[in-house]
């Protein structure tokens, strides 16, 4: 089982959202030798501005350079590191597995345990989405291994600061 | 209005005197709206790269944008070195490509290429216009997030149809982003307590770099060493920030630079870093870098603190404002013990070279340039020369020395060289060059010969990209690969080819009448080939990986 690395760390990213944007945050991981575990982007409230969930690894110091260095680009509006602060944390996963009617059953019921939902059924598979942190996702794909794993597409990790909030992007 | 002409109305709001660029298919319109623009003048140069270290140049010899103009495809991936060269040294500039019109972008058009992609780690910000009603607000954004903050690079990529499309002209009176507002003041907090620091150190020592230059923080920088009495080093981007004839100033540190500041970095107890960072190339091995100081610095970009050293103090704002500051709170250091040290190594360990027979020695060269043009604008290009340039030649005004210190790129020099003489018309331009480096743009001598610039281009000859065969030399068992310049044209002549005077000295003694000719020269280039001994290598040494206490002063 996976386990999220102990020097993993959440970036909550907001950029102009603009023409290229993703090609420089992107480029400046890559150019500068940083890791992106994960990437999730989509508009805020405000056309104007996207939310960038970042996910990475690395000392101390190395987290320390890649906020600094996201906020050097002009279209970043503000970085903040939310692993240090009470959030949650959420994925969402599609699964494709193998299921003839024989199967069904009980694969239905890993699915309500774990309270993920059938999306798509056919005579011999079954689409679920699930939606949790890390930790759920793993355990419902080991709970679905011995079926028959087909597809699994995941959107990568979004992540809000619980509790209230300064201002209307914060 | 069409794009293009808004464009260039836009450029003159901006200031703009000069625009250094080839011509061709995607920004003819440009070219054309420039061509009889008044106001602003447009200096036609005979490669992109030269255009691109033109308006470098120009920057840094006036602390003002520069603006670089190309046309797509290979015009614009022309431009790349000059921009990577002005991001890596934090130049401000302005670099304007034109594309091929939006509806053929994406489909592999005739001289397509995507210089936004190709351009986006080497360049502080880009822009793609492609509507006439873009041009001016990006422009305008251009020229401050260049010479804002840390400055640096911005391109504009402008679509052949969105410079014949029509809209109205309108130029912003201000520019506000958002999502970018540098810090300029330093922390009240945070300089208390650096000067507190300062107040107590015993081995204090200031280590200055090309963001002093940057932030025109020379006259403070002065202030506040003269007010304190603590021994300074200043770094090659630095040079001109501080006279260097100085009884406090240390010279260059690093791995070329004096005995003196690099063992005063080892045995300090503070350094105080103004406006640089902490590069390799000063500070050679981190593991035995400076172990036993505190570190303050100050510096404009966040990201340069903390990123090669761990810093006690840091200061985030403009040097300028920061040491005005500081100086308020200035007192003289009580550390005589410490300057009897500093002296002491200063005396022992002057830069020096022996005399090889009698051929011309590299050295004695540049003493004699300084001798005879002291006040002078010096730009060099990159290799030996540019080390003996900053080792034998003394700075003493700000922006006096250009070089490209970052990227290190060879070919820099002579164009740059253009840029600055019209930048600074009140001052003679030396360029020190090398025999390799020359002609990597000697294509631009037809510029300076066409607008009569009275440059003085004096180039060390020593028929080797020198500074690579001394490594060949220390560290390859003298297998002299891929370095032997020995076909190197006769420079006096090509020179004479190309409408400049050519000048070829092979002996000392020929040497300071060479030079004294060449400074009555008024109405265009002169070039002097100086021919000089193949084999002497640039000291002290820092090799590459070791700690500063282990230099070399020379080989036995």
């Amino acid at each position: 089982m996976a386990i999220q690395k102990s020097d993993s760390h959440i970036l909550s990213v907001l950029v102009n959202n603009r023409f290229g944007v993703l090609a420089r945050v992107a480029g400046l991981f890559s150019g500068r030798n940083f890791n992106i575990d994960s990437l999730s982007v989509a508009e805020t409230d405000d056309p104007e501005v996207s939310h960038m969930t970042i996910v990475t690894h690395g000392e101390a110091q190395i987290i320390e350079q890649i906020e600094k260095q996201l906020n050097r680009l002009i279209d970043v509006i503000k970085v903040r590191d939310l692993t240090a602060e009470h959030h949650v944390e959420r994925e969402l996963a599609l699964v494709k597995v193998d299921c003839d009617t024989s199967e069904r059953a009980e694969i239905l019921q890993i699915v309500d345990i774990f309270r993920a939902k059938t999306v798509d059924v056919t005579p011999t598979n079954l689409t679920i989405e699930v939606t949790g942190d890390e930790g759920k996702i793993r355990a419902l794909l080991d709970m679905l291994h011995p079926y028959g794993i087909k597809q699994i597409v995941k959107t990568g990790k979004i992540a809000i600061i619980r509790g209230e909030i300064r201002t209307r992007n914060g | 209005m069409r794009g293009a002409k808004i464009l260039v109305e836009s450029l003159k709001r901006a200031e703009v005197k000069y625009i250094f660029g080839v011509q061709g298919g995607a920004a003819m319109p440009i070219f054309d709206d420039l061509y009889d623009a008044e106001g602003l003048k447009l200096i036609p140069m005979r490669h992109e790269q030269g255009a691109a270290h033109a308006a470098d140049g120009y920057a840094r010899a006036t602390g003002k944008v520069g603006v670089t103009l190309a046309t797509s495809g290979p015009g614009a991936t022309n431009l790349v070195t000059g921009i990577a060269t002005a991001h890596m040294d934090s130049i401000p500039m302005v670099a304007i490509t034109g594309q091929v019109p939006t509806y053929l972008m994406g489909n592999d058009a005739f001289q397509e290429c995507d210089i936004l992609g190709i351009t986006r780690p080497i360049c502080k910000h880009s822009y793609l216009i492609k509507s006439s009603d873009e041009v001016a607000d990006v422009v305008a954004e251009a020229f401050h997030v260049a010479a804002t903050g840390k400055p640096g690079p911005v391109v504009i990529d402008f679509a052949k149809d969105a410079q014949i499309q029509e809209s109205a002209f309108y130029y912003p009176e201000s520019v506000n982003i958002r999502s970018y507002n540098p810090t300029v003041v330093g922390h009240p907090g945070q300089i208390k307590k650096a000067m507190d620091l300062i107040n107590r150190a015993e081995k204090p020592m200031i280590y200055a770099g090309g963001g002093v230059t940057l932030a025109n923080a020379h006259e403070e920088l002065r202030h506040f060493t003269s007010k304190t009495g603590i021994p300074i080093t200043v770094t090659l981007m630095g040079l001109g920030a501080f006279p260097e004839t100085d009884p406090l100033a240390m010279r260059m540190p690093g791995m070329h630079g004096s005995c003196c500041a690099n063992y005063a970095f080892s045995d300090a107890d503070l350094v105080i870093a103004i406006g640089a960072r902490f590069d390799d190339r000063v500070t050679g091995n981190l593991e035995r870098f400076s172990q036993k100081s505190k570190k303050i610095h100050i510096d404009i970009d966040p990201s340069s603190i903390g990123k090669n050293v761990t810093v006690d103090i840091p200061i985030v704002g403009d040097a300028k404002n920061i040491l005005r500051d500081m100086n308020k709170l200035a007192q003289p250091a009580q550390i005589e013990p410490w300057m009897q040290q500093i002296r002491e190594w200063q005396k022992k360990y002057p830069f020096e070279y022996r005399q090889n027979g009698d051929r011309v020695m590299p050295q004695y060269v540049i003493e004699q340039v300084y001798d005879l043009f002291p006040d002078a604008v010096v730009t060099a290009d990159v290799g030996q020369h540019q080390m003996w340039a900053a080792q034998y030649f003394k700075y003493t005004e700000h922006r006096q020395w250009l070089n490209s210190g970052g990227l290190g790129t060879m070919g820099f020099s002579l164009p740059a060289t253009i840029g600055a003489q019209l930048g600074r018309p009140d001052k003679t331009l030396v360029n020190i060059n090398g025999d390799g480096s020359f002609i990597m743009n000697i294509q631009e001598l037809v510029p300076a010969v066409t607008m009569k610039l009275p440059l003085k281009i004096f180039i060390i000859n020593n028929m080797y990209l020198g500074m690579v065969r001394q490594w060949q030399e220390m560290f390859f068992q003298k297998r002299y690969s891929a370095v032997d310049y020995h076909d190197n044209p006769d420079f006096a002549k090509l020179a004479e080819g190309f409408g400049a005077t050519g000048i070829r000295v092979e002996r000392p003694e020929e040497v300071r009448p060479a030079l004294e000719q060449a400074q009555k020269i008024e109405d265009g280039p002169v070039v002097i080939d100086f021919i000089v001994d193949e084999e002497e290598n640039v000291f002290p040494m820092v090799p590459s990986g070791a700690g500063l206490d282990e230099v070399i002063r020379g080989l036995a």
